[in-house]
């Protein structure tokens, strides 16, 4: 065996000489590789995205709606008719021992009025339990308390969109304003929360105890119904367990017995979000899996020109073997050939993957999350290694076999 | 002892049905030394023999002891490493590499026996200031004579110090001029540096360069002789 780097050299001037043809071998290569590198890095963005949404919803959620309900035969949809009052959501709060938090909410639109301004908004009535669930504090004033829920007091938490909509540069802690022409007192703002992974602005809302909001705003149809509870469950584990004591609580309360249906639904916000990042990273495999099939086309395409490149160079072969180049020299010179031109490949393709991947991120990345981690190219750039090593090996293995008194002959 | 000896060699090919015996019964040795001209007409069977001579093909029969080793059952990768430490050869074609320079392509044998690298090129251009070529090592093999090239082809020949030196119609491709400078080549290598040098051709002209002249005529050895009227080159 010659020393290995004068065979390097011997392959790099080959490839070289037919530079057209190489870049052309190579392309398929680099079209695979960059196809990886951005499927994975869609992928990644998907799952933080997720992940993401995850965490500001919280964590270990059951969010119960009501269900469809049955009235002379005829069936409304779901949540057509409420079915959740606020006592189902304190008996949840008593009974249920796997529970650390309970939150029914309403949900309204009013018109928010100060002084000579106004502006529409959403309007969401809840309990502490709430912001224990989402995290959430106050950059000015205070949040309100269960005392103030009890009181149905007409307190109000604002969102930063409404304050800077509302109050402009003036401090809104303390001032009264009219929700629907309901004198309420601003307790406190929220900390900015931007906008949510569906593009919705999050500071856009008006906070306040979910009693006042029944009590006083129009707009909630049914009077003492909620239109949701939200449930927090000490650990994941907790979660099936606690749907099922939700479950026959409810039942107990809204007198379903039997093989009655439902009047309520419980969801598994957590389990869903689970099923939705599965659902996700199965969908970049199945991406990643289709863009390495173009790496395999891109690998036969350098075994073919290896083949064409053995049969041009058949007297170059015998002249090799005539002056002391043995089977292994031959077939390694070839093989160098194959994995310079599949490694060459690999690193354009990593550079073209790469600046795609930039190109989607800074022009359609609310479409498209993208994260470029290292890890995609590491594995690009050695399986494209791989792909010109098992490619290169027939045609090497080919001219190595080649008798060479054959192969001088050969014109 | 003879540096070649074979013994009872044949040569068959299956053609067909019928077997097509290129080598009958060939048996001969040749000293150290020696510059031996092999003659014979298309399909004598000479160039098959320098072949055999030349580990680049195998006889089906007989025996072959090359330089005290009998590597009559050595296997592909043996012979290989035999031609790179033994013996050099120069082609009708000079079949140099294109677009590699005269140095480089002196340089390659070496490549395949593991001579250091610095050491590499330290002895293609002693190997081609002794061909005449000293000035020309970076050119290209088309920038090159027919003369020129053959040379260069012969200073690959000996470059790893190979005892003999295998020339099959070295001066096929060449006008009259240049195939004396080449067959002066070969002969001052054979007077000076002692190699052993065999040498297949048709012409008379330039067998007569040699001490010693074989022929042969459907496979088989018919004169083998000491050249009376050889030419000394100068």
């Amino acid at each position: 065996m010659g020393d290995i780097l004068t065979i390097f050299k011997i392959a790099i001037k080959a490839i070289w000489v037919n530079k057209m043809r190489s870049a052309l071998t190579s392309l398929g290569i680099i079209i695979g590789v960059a196809a990886v590198i951005v499927m994975l890095a869609v992928g990644e963005g998907t799952k933080k995205k997720i992940s993401d949404q995850m965490s500001s919803m919280g964590s270990n959620l059951l969010m119960i709606v009501s269900g469809s309900t049955t009235s002379g035969g005829a069936r409304a949809g779901f949540g057509a008719q409420p079915t959740l009052t606020l006592d189902d959501a304190y008996a949840i709060e008593r009974s249920a021992s796997h529970v650390s938090q309970v939150a029914p909410g309403v949900e309204t639109t009013g018109q928010v009025v100060y002084g000579n301004q106004n502006w529409s908004t959403r309007i969401t009535g809840t309990t502490p339990s709430l912001f224990a669930i989402r995290s959430w504090s106050v950059e000015e004033g205070a949040l309100f308390t269960d005392e103030e829920v009890r009181q149905s007091s007409a307190v109000a938490i604002l969102g930063r969109t409404v304050v800077d909509n509302l109050f402009g540069v003036l401090d809104p802690i303390g001032k009264t304003i009219r929700i629907n022409n309901v004198p309420f007192k601003v307790a406190g703002v929220l900390k900015s929360m931007g906008q949510s992974s569906m593009g919705q602005d999050q500071d856009d809302t008006v906070i306040v105890p979910v009693t006042t909001a029944l009590k006083r705003l129009s707009g909630s149809r049914f009077r003492g119904t909620v239109r949701n509870i939200m449930v927090q469950t000490y650990t994941t584990a907790d979660l099936p367990e606690a749907e099922e004591e939700i479950a026959v609580l409810l039942r107990q309360r809204h007198n379903i017995t039997g093989k009655k249906q439902d009047d309520f639904i419980i969801r598994n916000l957590t389990q869903m979000m689970e099923s939705a990042m599965e659902a996700s990273q199965t969908f970049s495999l199945l991406l990643a899996a289709i863009a390495s099939i173009s790496l395999l086309v891109g690998g036969i395409g350098i075994m073919n020109i290896m083949l064409v490149s053995v049969t041009e160079r058949t007297r170059e072969i015998g002249i090799r073997m005539a002056i002391g180049a043995k089977a292994w020299d031959i077939r390694l010179q070839f093989l160098v050939e194959a994995l310079a031109l599949s490694l060459a490949g690999g690193i354009l393709g990593i550079l073209t993957g790469v600046g795609a991947a930039l190109i989607i991120k800074t022009y359609i990345s609310g479409f498209l999350p993208i994260i470029i981690t290292l890890y995609p190219m590491v594995i690009a750039f050695v399986f494209s290694g791989l792909v010109g090593i098992f490619f290169g090996f027939y045609p090497a293995y080919k001219a190595s076999m080649l008798n060479p008194i054959d192969a001088l002959r050969f014109e | 002892m003879a540096l070649i000896t074979v013994e009872n060699i044949y040569k068959v090919y299956n053609m067909g049905d019928m077997p097509l015996e290129v080598l009958k019964n060939v048996s001969l040795e040749i000293a150290s030394g020696e510059f031996v001209a092999i003659m014979g007409p298309s399909g004598s069977g000479k160039s098959t023999f320098m072949n055999i001579l030349g580990c680049l093909d195998k006889p089906t029969r007989g025996r072959y002891i090359l330089d005290g080793l009998d590597i009559t059952g050595s296997s592909l990768t043996e012979l290989a490493d035999i031609r790179s430490r033994k013996i050099g050869f120069v082609f009708q074609g000079f079949n140099l590499l294109s677009r590699t320079s005269a140095l480089e392509n002196v340089e390659l044998p070496m490549v395949y026996s593991h001579v250091p690298n610095n050491e590499r090129k330290q002895k293609a251009v002693k190997a081609l200031e002794a061909v005449g070529l000293g000035e020309r090592i970076d050119h290209m093999p088309n920038q090159l004579s027919g003369g020129q090239q053959q040379r260069v082809a012969i200073a690959r020949a000996i470059v790893n110090d190979a005892p003999i030196i295998f020339a099959d119609e070295p001066t096929g491709n060449l006008d009259t001029k240049t195939s004396i400078e080449v067959m002066t080549t070969f002969y001052k290598l054979n007077r000076d540096a002692g190699k052993t040098i065999i040498l297949v051709t048709h012409e008379q002209d330039i067998a007569n360069y040699a001490k010693r002249i074989i022929r042969f005529k459907d496979g088989e050895v018919v004169c083998d002789e000491i050249n009376n009227k050889r030419t000394e080159a100068e």
